[in-house]
């Protein structure tokens, strides 16, 4: 090991390669943070390398393991039982059970609390079984291993939950740091590390971390044998870009330790091959730990809604129970003393007192609201539960939504938000990891005024096909529409033989792709060739760039992409080729695409650049050095990057990289012959959505560059605060007079399918904000790379200007953000064209403030798409909450960082990005997917679904518990209110949990309207749920008139037809147990065949379920009958001896089932007939889908449904089309004014007229 | 063997594949106009026949109802009910003339029936012991049969107000002078003879209090013999019913007049009930009552009427079967 790690040292140190950093800024000098340490809040201390000295008092830490699980053995109990009883519904049955235990219920002890238990029993169930999983994910975490010094510098494998704080720890290369760490060394000699925080703060870039001087020396396994130090340092909080903290080391002398010696927990070691640590903080206290919040229990509209439900009937519980009470103690007083079958006199009844009537009255109200606990469905929460379980089961078993790559599927976390996915109309989306795949591919170039890799997009394609539709779709158009169909024919025909033509200058690589219909397909497969390069064009590749004019040219614009780079390479076996590592990512497709056309970079040290050229001249590869004499560095603020080289010959030169702005700016007069055509090229790429980069040299003289580089020198080793302005004002003086080369475009790679899915969401009507931590430029191009910015569009930006920013003053600012939005307002008021915003960080903090806010809000709301840059984790939470309150709209914002965290919390729903390697996102997510693609699927299928599912099903519950529980107190008024009950207790108990439950939770698992293909192929049906069209409060009343109506149907029936006469031949006549069992019975076919009627989708399981659980009701009132009757009481032989036999009994069924569902059949009818909806359309379109003349009426309207979005790639298709045919128009009239105007037309035109 | 346990196993696999796939093959069965009127007819050409049938055999029951309360009752004591009926001294005999309006076949159901009373009133429901009433003083914990447990000192078989309060008015027939044979077996369910009151199970302290609610019971028949009781015992859901007192075994021709000789002895007064005596005769659908027939009829006419309504409409306001122009996109278009 400490071989190979030698060799590795041999290498660059890459610190060295930035000259603006080889000066640090002294950490020496004692900060008065430091001072702090020791005082409260600063006062952790830690003993490097003595972890033991950790088990005790007062330095006792806690150990490496987190958990995340809600419960623990001991707590889950207690904990889940109060979350269980926090639902209204819940305690009310807990109160019935509580009183059940002093006879004032009207039910056996049995029969209330058994249904109690299911229901509490199965929720906790549930409970307990996702806090499992979330062990098992902790599990997982805590049992990774890391090396961790053991004794005599040896380091063992010990396991994440194991480290304690003073540990010594060994990172190898891409392994997450499982602790905060405090860096000691790391391969490279000067103590620098690369750290990649993608989970922390979601920024792709990779970070510098170094070690302090005095540690550089401990960079082996044995320096550690005897290794000490201490560390007193802050105590744990959540800031992460803050520490404060010295190192007691070597003879006690103290050295200050600053943010950039700590390594966070979940940030990840990158471009370096190991690190040595010391723990600091462990587990809980790790800052990535301690930022983490508790996600936030969510709960979906409907569910809210449902509460609302609750209330309602049990409003209505209180009102039956009061006229109970009333009619019982009105009773009581006048009537029940005269009853001396009763004997009340002398007796104390507490329920029956006529003495107290008010006493009498109040026990009566409480056993009367017990006993029409049945209007409330008890089994509702459970089934839920049961329900949406299931369904998410089913979200996690779509194959359409595996994904092969990383071999994880989409998981739905919390099961309880199902049907919100139905609801969504807001979609808050993250860039890198979540659309991008943070992968830079080499796509195209423009040299020397030439443009290389293409210029028919997908864009043109797709527009180009579109057209050829509309063309064969004229075709088949009846014949009375001729003249005008002739006019457009014409057309059509001329743009799509132009369009030909177009393809025929284009070469191959078009029509490859277009014969391919697919070229997507073409593009994946040449992925596989080479990672980051994704280019083809034959005038450049195979070093036929050696035939083209302009040869310097080019050659320079190669040499700067293989020289101007921070990047180093790696050997790779293969072929010769190597890889290549870098800062950034597009420096790595740079480099890969400079190899590929034959200027390798093959070694770089200290001063000197070597690359294989392919020489033109003698058509051989030779190797050249450079010699690296100045790198100015790359910053945000300078947005390019130089290095200034000596070739072999002594030629010095500045080649310069940036963006395009910047370096149109900066070229000489005489460099700027191909300005006009990069331009243009510049702007076509932007349009795409690449990323582009301008090139740019220039040939110093010696005497020029000596003189320079004394001023830069000094500015360089110059100490303070004007350090940085010289350095600024050095690289100016040099930076000039530059020759354009041209520029390169790279595309911030798409994750697979995110353009259509984008696409396909956009038709289903959500809106889509982009929020990302990246700056402007990035965004934008992502913007056009996903269609939600078009070259149509009215764009609006809101900036702070220059000015107003430096001079930090909120009320100037305010003005300023102010005056943009208003403007922009006015705008958006007069036009009609699409509006896109893009907003940047610092102007959102302001638009977010107070009066400032509704403003925005309303600007944003009305663009077609947002899109929010350089905005930070807090604020990505802070527009998804504001733009929920506002709007008042479901929000989804999807993520995969840890800086998404926030917005995912704070979403409606929130969906990770499970396909990288960050878990943080996951974790805090209610969903997660392995790919943003199967947004589309989850939402338009899924969420269509469940919604339609959770929603039918809710309103049936409140059906059929109303139609049973007012039943109950119907008979009431038949019994003086006295509290009898008609049904056996059994009887009811067995209704929610067994009887009806079964095909409702069969409805909400696998009802569907239509299937998922035709959920796909008219995304517009999706706009139900946002509508609300199942859930409206006219539903629901409608549901419990329609539950009033059959309970009146079922009891009146009932006691006319078998009352008083006798029901059977042998003249007996029903009694209470006979009347009970035959109206339950009636009840039971009822609420079953109703849930048929809303049924649109019978699998066998509905069919088992429902014909089940009626013939389940028969067998239970034969086999209940059928035990002795100090079990069965009342209901003994009821079935088998009194009313199985009789005909009545059967007719009656008959009658009721019928009678009762005839007003809900009729509203359908008339519903499905006259007012039909969406989806009852699409089933008959689907249910006539036999012959050719459906399957086109099918077509159609799939192409009609798209509605014409703003955003999206259709949309850009449409005006692309637009475009396409405009210029074709124009050009035919020019075409005919040519031709008209020539001489042979008029010559012709003249005879023939002669 | 093996290769057909395989192919199950695969077919298994598929079943479980395209359920999760939610793909398992489905009816979908959509509401056509063809579909509404054909279940619209269909309910009525089965319902109006069914209500016919079911009509008929209602009608074909014939029975006799007379309420005899108030006329049993001497024109003295026609003020005051009640003293006239606690007063054990009165003599509660009574005669009534039935007169039969048709041909009524035997057995002819003699049901007592008594209106405005609870008996399914929830004290009343409860106070009995199923367990005393099967096993008899050996089953001791009667505390439901609360106020009707104990009389001095001694438990109560059968104990409850139920019992307590048996109906003890009886009825004798006689037609021209002959007695008509009254059944008084077979009056009760089969069940509760056998499982339900104990063959060995005697009176035992039965109304020996003070208060006297309705009939006694011979201490020498044992319960489950006590047909009387246990066919009241099984209270009925309406506080007005019917209970079966026996049966006439002789058909009655029409304009017969059957002389009921009566001792009316239970107290309704004190609470306003009736009493009525009926005879009935028995269909195979039970009594006399027209309503089932009636809704049946009803309910079919009905949904021929709407099939008829429904065709008009569909014929008048014609939407072409899966009409596209009702889609939102295309609404959208049409509103502009």
């Amino acid at each position: 090991m400490g071989v190979t790690s030698k060799k590795k040292k041999g290498k660059v140190r890459w610190s060295n390669l930035y000259s603006f950093s080889c000066f640090r800024p002294s950490t020496l000098e004692p900060s008065a943070a430091q001072e702090l340490i020791g005082q409260p809040g600063f006062s952790r201390v830690v003993f490097c390398n003595e972890p033991h000295l950790h088990r005790k008092k007062p330095y006792k830490y806690p150990y490496n393991n987190i958990s995340t699980t809600k419960y623990n053995f001991l707590t889950f109990l207690p904990r889940a039982l109060f979350e269980q009883f926090r639902r209204v519904a819940n305690f009310y049955f807990l109160l019935g059970a509580v009183l059940s235990l002093v006879s004032l219920a009207p039910f056996s002890r049995a029969s209330l609390i058994a249904p109690l238990l299911f229901v509490v029993g199965i929720s906790m169930l549930k409970e307990a079984v996702e806090d499992w999983h979330r062990f098992l994910q902790d599990l997982d975490v805590n049992n990774r291993t890391v090396k961790a010094h053991d004794s005599n510098g040896v380091f063992v494998d010990k396991l994440w939950k194991e480290l304690r704080v003073g540990d010594v720890v060994k990172v190898n290369k891409d392994e997450y740091f499982p602790s905060d760490l405090l860096l000691l060394s790391s391969s490279y000699e000067d103590g620098v590390s690369y750290v990649e925080t993608l989970n922390l703060d979601g920024e792709t870039n990779l970070k510098v971390k170094r070690c302090l001087e005095a540690t550089l020396c401990l960079n082996e396994d044995e320096e550690f044998s005897d290794f000490k130090a201490t560390i007193k340092c802050e105590d744990p909080n959540p800031n992460l870009y803050t520490f404060v903290g010295n190192l007691e080391f070597e003879n006690e002398s103290s050295y200050p330790l600053s943010p950039s010696q700590v390594l966070l927990r979940d940030s990840k070691l990158r471009n370096t091959d190991y690190i040595y640590g010391v723990v600091i903080f462990s587990g809980h206290d790790t800052k990535a730990v301690r930022n983490s919040t508790r996600s936030p229990s969510k709960r979906s509209r409907i569910e809210r809604k449902m509460d609302k439900i609750i209330y309602l009937l049990f409003s209505m519980l209180l009102f039956v129970s009061l006229v109970s009470s009333i009619g019982s103690s009105l009773f009581l007083k006048h009537d029940m003393v005269d009853w001396w079958y009763l004997q009340l006199q002398g007796n104390d009844d507490k329920f029956f007192n006529p003495s107290k009537p008010v006493k009498s009255a109040f026990l009566q109200f409480i056993r009367a609201i017990i006993l029409y606990g049945y209007l409330i469905p008890i089994s509702l929460y459970v089934s839920i539960e049961v329900v949406k379980v299931l369904q998410a089961m089913l979200i996690n078993k779509d194959v359409e939504m595996y994904d092969e790559v990383t071999c994880k599927s989409v998981k739905a976390r919390t099961s309880n938000l199902n049907e919100e996915l139905g609801q969504v109309e807001m979609i808050l989306s993250d860039k890198t990891g979540t659309l991008t795949c943070n992968q830079m591919e080499f796509r195209k170039c423009s040299i020397a005024g030439v443009s290389y890799g293409g210029a028919v997009t997908e864009v043109d394609l797709a527009a180009s096909r579109r057209i050829n539709v509309d063309f064969e779709a004229c075709d088949e158009l009846s014949t009375d529409e001729f003249d005008q169909i002739s006019q457009s024919y014409e057309v059509f025909e001329f743009s799509v033989s132009d369009f030909s033509t177009q393809k025929a200058v284009l070469g191959r690589e078009v029509t490859d792709n277009t014969n391919k219909g697919n070229p997507r397909l073409t593009k994946a497969e040449h992925k596989s060739v080479i990672k980051g390069f994704n280019f083809r064009d034959d005038r450049l590749m195979n070093k036929n760039w050696i035939h083209g004019s302009n040869l310097s040219d080019i050659t320079m614009f190669f040499r700067v992409m293989a020289l101007c780079h921070t990047g180093i390479p790696l050997e790779d076996d293969k072929n010769n080729k190597l890889r290549y590592e870098a800062e950034s990512p597009e420096e790595v497709a740079f480099l890969i695409a400079s190899q590929e056309f034959g200027f390798q970079f093959c070694r770089r040290t200290q001063s000197v650049i070597v690359l294989k050229e392919f020489d033109p001249y003698s058509n051989m590869e030779v190797e050249r050095e450079y010699k690296l004499l100045n790198l100015l560095e790359f910053s945000s603020s300078r947005k390019r990057m130089s290095v200034i080289v000596c070739n072999e010959e002594g030629q010095i030169f500045l080649l310069c990289k940036g963006a395009d702005s910047i370096i149109f700016d900066r070229l000489a007069d005489n460099g700027r012959t191909y300005e006009q055509a990069t331009t243009s090229h510049l702007s076509n790429y932007a349009q795409d959505g690449f990323r582009t980069l301008a090139f740019a040299y220039r040939t110093i003289e010696a005497a020029e560059y000596e003189r320079w580089n004394t001023i830069f020198t000094q500015a360089k080793t110059t100490v303070g605060h004007e350090r940085e302005q010289l350095l600024e004002e050095a690289s100016e003086m040099i930076e000039k007079d530059l020759m354009l080369l041209g520029v390169v475009a790279v595309e911030d790679k798409l994750q697979k399918g995110v353009p259509e899915c984008i696409d396909k969401l956009a038709q289903a009507g959500f809106k889509i904000w982009l929020l990302t931590g990246d700056k402007r430029e990035t965004a934008i191009n992502i913007g056009f790379a996903c269609s939600l910015l078009r070259q149509d569009m009215k764009q609006f930006h809101l900036t702070l200007s220059r000015e107003v920013e430096s001079k930090k003053q909120v009320k100037a600012m305010k003005k300023d953000i102010l005056h943009q939005i208003e403007s922009s307002l006015r705008v958006m008021s007069n036009k009609e064209a699409p509006f896109a915003l893009v907003v940047d960080g610092k102007a959102l903090e302001i638009a977010l403030e107070g009066d400032v806010k509704d403003k925005f809000l309303q600007l944003a709301v009305n663009c077609a798409s947002v899109i929010c840059c350089r905005v930070s984790p807090k604020q990505k939470a802070l527009i998804t909450r504001l733009v929920k309150q506002y709007t008042g709209r479901t929000t989804l914002a999807i993520g995969d960082g840890a800086n998404d965290v926030g917005m995912i919390q704070e979403a409606d729903i929130g969906v990770g990005i499970s396909g990288m390697e960050g878990m943080q996102a996951v974790m805090a997510s209610d969903f997660s997917l392995p790919q943003f693609r199967f947004l589309e699927r989850l939402l338009i299928v899924h969420g269509h679904w469940c919604y339609q599912r959770i929603a039918k099903m809710v309103l049936y519950f409140v059906y059929k518990n109303v139609a049973f529980g007012l039943t109950l107190f119907y008979y009431e008024l038949y019994t003086s209110f006295s509290g009898e009950v008609l049904y056996d207790d059994w009887y009811m108990t067995m209704f929610n949990v067994m009887l009806t439950s079964l095909p409702v939770i069969a409805l909400g698992v696998l009802e569907q309207d239509v299937s998922s293909d035709v959920c796909l192929q008219f995304p517009a049906l999706y706009q139900q749920g946002p509508r609300n069209v199942h859930f409206r409060w006219s539903r629901i009343i409608g549901w419990i008139l329609n539950g009033v109506v059959t309970s009146l149907v079922i009891f009146l029936a009932n006691i006319y037809i078998l009352s008083p006469n006798a029901f059977r031949q042998n003249g007996h006549v029903a009694d209470i147990n006979s009347l009970g069992a035959i109206t339950y019975t009636c009840i039971i076919w009822t609420v079953n065949c109703q849930i048929a009627l809303i049924t649109s989708h019978f699998t066998w399981i509905q069919h088992v379920s429902i014909w089940g659980s009626i013939l389940l009701w028969y067998i239970f009132l034969v086999l209940y009958g059928a035990l002795p009757p100090d079990t069965s009481g009342n209901a003994f032989k009821v079935f088998i001896e009194a009313i199985g036999p009789a005909p009545l009994f059967w007719m009656v069924t008959l009658l009721v089932v019928v009678v009762s569902l005839l007003p809900y059949f009729i509203h359908i009818v008339i519903q499905r007939t006259f007012y039909p909806m969406d989806d009852h359309i699409i089933q008959e379109m689907k249910h006539c889908l036999r012959d050719d003349h459906h399957n086109e009426m099918w077509l159609r309207e799939q192409r009609n449904s798209k509605r014409s979005t703003h955003i999206g790639f259709s949309a850009r298709v449409d005006a692309q089309v637009l475009s396409f045919t405009q210029q074709l128009h124009r050009k035919k009239k020019s075409i005919y004014k040519s031709v008209t105007n020539s001489p042979i037309y008029r010559s012709m035109t003249s005879s023939s007229s002669s | 063997m093996t290769d057909a346990s395989r192919e199950e196993h695969t077919q298994r696999e598929t079943a479980f594949y395209l359920f999760t796939q939610q793909r398992l093959p489905a009816c979908k069965p959509v509401l056509t106009p063809a579909w509404v009127i054909t279940i619209f007819l269909f309910t009525g050409f089965i319902f109006i026949p069914v209500g016919l049938v079911t009509l008929r055999a209602s009608r074909s029951v014939v029975e006799i109802v007379e309420r005899y309360d108030a006329e049993c009752v001497p024109e003295p004591f026609s003020i005051d009910k009640v003293s006239y009926i606690q007063d054990d001294s009165i003599p509660k005999n009574c005669t009534l003339f039935l007169k039969v309006n048709k041909y009524m076949k035997a057995p002819i159901h003699i049901y007592y029936q008594l209106d405005n009373y609870y008996q399914n009133h929830r004290r009343y429901v409860k106070s009995r012991s199923d367990q005393q009433l099967l096993h008899g003083q050996k089953y001791q914990s009667t505390s439901s049969c609360q106020p009707v447990e104990f009389n001095n000192d001694q438990p109560i078989v059968p104990c409850g107000l139920i019992a307590w309060s048996l109906f003890n008015d009886t009825f004798s027939f006689i037609r021209e002078r002959a007695k008509l044979k009254v059944n008084r077996k077979n009056i009760a369910w089969k069940s509760d003879r056998e499982h339900k009151f104990g063959k060995n199970v005697y009176p035992f302290n039965f109304q020996n209090g003070t208060l006297i609610g309705g009939g006694k019971l011979n201490p020498r028949i044992p319960l489950s013999d006590q047909e009387d009781l246990i066919v009241w015992m099984r209270t009925s859901a309406l506080p007005s019913f019917r209970k079966l007192y026996g049966r006439i075994e002789e058909d009655l021709d029409a304009d017969d007049v059957v002389v009921v000789h009566l001792m009316n002895n239970y107290n309704t007064y004190s609470f306003g009930g009736k009493k009525k005596l009926v005879l009935s005769t028995s269909s195979w659908l039970g009594g006399r009552n027209d309503f089932l027939g009636l809704a049946y009829v009803f309910v079919g006419s009905s949904s021929l009427i709407l099939a008829l309504v429904f065709l008009l409409l569909h014929l008048k306001y014609r939407r072409p079967y899966g009409d596209t122009s009702y889609l939102p996109w295309n609404r959208k278009s049409l509103s502009g």
